[in-house]
């Protein structure tokens, strides 16, 4: 265990010290979600005229809930892409060679996600606090919101960290990023699930970042709806992508 | 001037011959413009319930994006393909030969637009599959390709500058999200008549890219909007001459250092 924690700890420093130093790394993690929260809430609050819709505590709120939780799966993706440049460069393998215990690098580059999703979360936060945004949930609520984003940070690094230790070329980028792109997308962004019609509504209806979603929202409106769903599927997520990193770290070593 | 034509066709052919030889160049700017057209179509086709919305279809409202996010893509793959000649000195031994520098660019330029008008015939296609149909007719898709080869040349030019100047495919690259915040930040979701907050309403007024996808969007909801095309071709064609200036000096100067 002690060995697993070193390990772990030497990795997340590593692939920190490279986030919050390297303006490349840092800009496009901060920039992204602001720029969605931005050009959302900016162009699209008109959205909230159509009639039907009545989320309580306005669009700002509405589009915060969406790009915290795309922000928390996306900073998951982002490792993701950092591990298949170690894998590229030579380091990782270096890096298996000298770890005692294996599992402790899957755990650094997990908590780096955490930490990184964290300052991003951080920021957005504030843009919206300073844009207005009405919160009508309690301590609780929030600490729900925030806890649903951070399993799905958690799944989101799995996930990428499994495709990564697969394929072990950044050429995979697009395989860690389309799957969540798609899935959060197909998701009731603009509007309730009530208002989508046709085949988007159905789509929605089956995505289990749904449930996410909504229950982000009943979180920051103070009206929890499908909170023990949407932690359950966070829950599942996790796990299951969970499986699947480990069998990936496997993989890479069974690999060489 | 004979010579000068078939060098520049050579090298156009060459920038087609490359991206279509690289599936995932191909394949990323048809499929994700198409991607986004379907979650934005199908998220916010109860945006056209707003009173004052100008069409009773989002897919028909939308379609004119992928033809702007189109040209994009492709002219950022295909100057990343243009930085990587540089990176491995392959521009060096084209200056060798008597291929004049313009001939070189306007290869180049030629080359991408050629890639582009490929894409747009295919959203076109894309989108009469799905019921949309042009309000200005069989002559309002001609303008339509008209309008995106101006459009992709602008792109075009301004990546080659990119690629020319700098010489590196991570800085072409990064041009990328540089101009998906300008696509972002225009009309492209909503009129800007229909933008609520002010300062989004100004931001998209004097953002160039707003005009260029009110001019497709025009031809496809509108029909013959004389005023909304010469704003986009006016946009496309300050963006197409300002990039190729900058582009033909920063030839210069490369040819120069080497």
């Amino acid at each position: 265990m002690k060995d697993t924690l070193a390990v772990a700890r030497g990795v997340s420093w590593r692939v920190l010290h490279m986030f919050f130093t390297n303006p490349a790394f840092l800009l496009p993690s901060l920039a992204f979600p602001l720029f969605f929260f931005t050009a959302f809430v900016g162009g699209l609050s008109r959205i909230s005229q159509v009639p039907g819709f009545d989320f309580p505590t306005g669009y700002t709120a509405f589009q915060f809930v969406f790009v915290l939780l795309q922000s928390a799966a996306f900073a998951g993706v982002f490792t993701g892409f950092g591990i298949a440049r170690d894998f590229e460069s030579g380091f990782m393998r270096r890096l298996m060679l000298a770890a005692p215990n294996r599992s402790g690098i899957l755990l650094g580059y997990l908590f780096s996600a955490l930490v990184r999703w964290l300052t991003v979360a951080s920021v957005v936060t504030v843009v919206a606090l300073l844009a207005q945004m009405n919160i009508g949930g309690n301590g609780v609520d929030l600490i729900g919101l925030y806890t649903l984003a951070l399993l799905l940070n958690l799944a989101g690094a799995l996930w990428a960290a499994g495709v990564a230790m697969r394929l072990r070329t950044q050429q995979a980028a697009p395989v860690m990023q389309m799957p969540v792109f798609l899935l959060l997308f197909f998701a009731p962004v603009y509007v309730p699930l009530g208002l989508l019609k046709g085949w988007i509504h159905g789509v929605a209806s089956v995505n289990p970042i749904t449930p996410l979603l909504e229950a982000g929202r009943g979180f920051i409106s103070g009206e929890p709806e499908l909170a023990l769903a949407a932690f359950a599927i966070g829950f599942g997520l996790a796990l299951g992508f969970g499986v699947w990193a480990v069998r990936g770290l496997r993989s890479a070593e069974a690999a060489g | 001037m004979n010579i000068a034509l078939l060098q520049t066709a050579a090298l156009g052919h060459r920038a087609v011959v490359r991206t279509a030889r690289q599936p995932a160049n191909v394949v990323f700017p048809l499929v994700f413009p198409m991607l986004l057209l379907a979650v934005n179509s199908g998220g916010l086709q109860s945006a056209t319930r707003l009173p004052g919305f100008p069409t009773d279809s989002f897919l028909a409202f939308a379609l004119a994006v992928p033809f702007v996010q189109g040209a994009l893509l492709a002219t950022i793959n295909a100057n990343v393909e243009f930085a990587r000649d540089i990176q491995t000195g392959f521009l060096n031994r084209l200056a060798l030969t008597p291929v004049r520098g313009i001939v070189l660019l306007l290869g180049q330029l030629g080359g991408l637009m050629t890639i582009a008008v490929i894409q747009a015939v295919f959203y076109l296609v894309v989108g009469y599959a799905f019921g949309v149909r042009l309000a200005s007719g069989v002559g309002g898709a001609f303008m339509l390709l008209l309008l995106e080869i101006v459009i992709a040349l602008g792109f075009a030019a301004l990546g080659s500058w990119a690629a020319l100047r700098t010489g590196s495919t991570e800085a072409v690259q990064g041009l990328f999200p540089v101009f998906f915040v300008f696509l972002f930040l225009s009309s492209m979701n909503m009129p800007r008549n229909l933008i609520q907050a002010d300062w989004f309403r100004w931001v998209a007024t004097v953002n160039p890219v707003s005009y260029l996808v009110e001019a497709v969007r025009s031809l496809v909801i509108e029909g013959w909007n004389w005023e909304a095309l010469a704003l986009g071709f006016a946009a496309a064609g300050a963006l197409s001459v300002i990039g190729f200036v900058l582009s033909a000096h920063a030839l210069y100067r490369r040819l120069e250092r080497t």
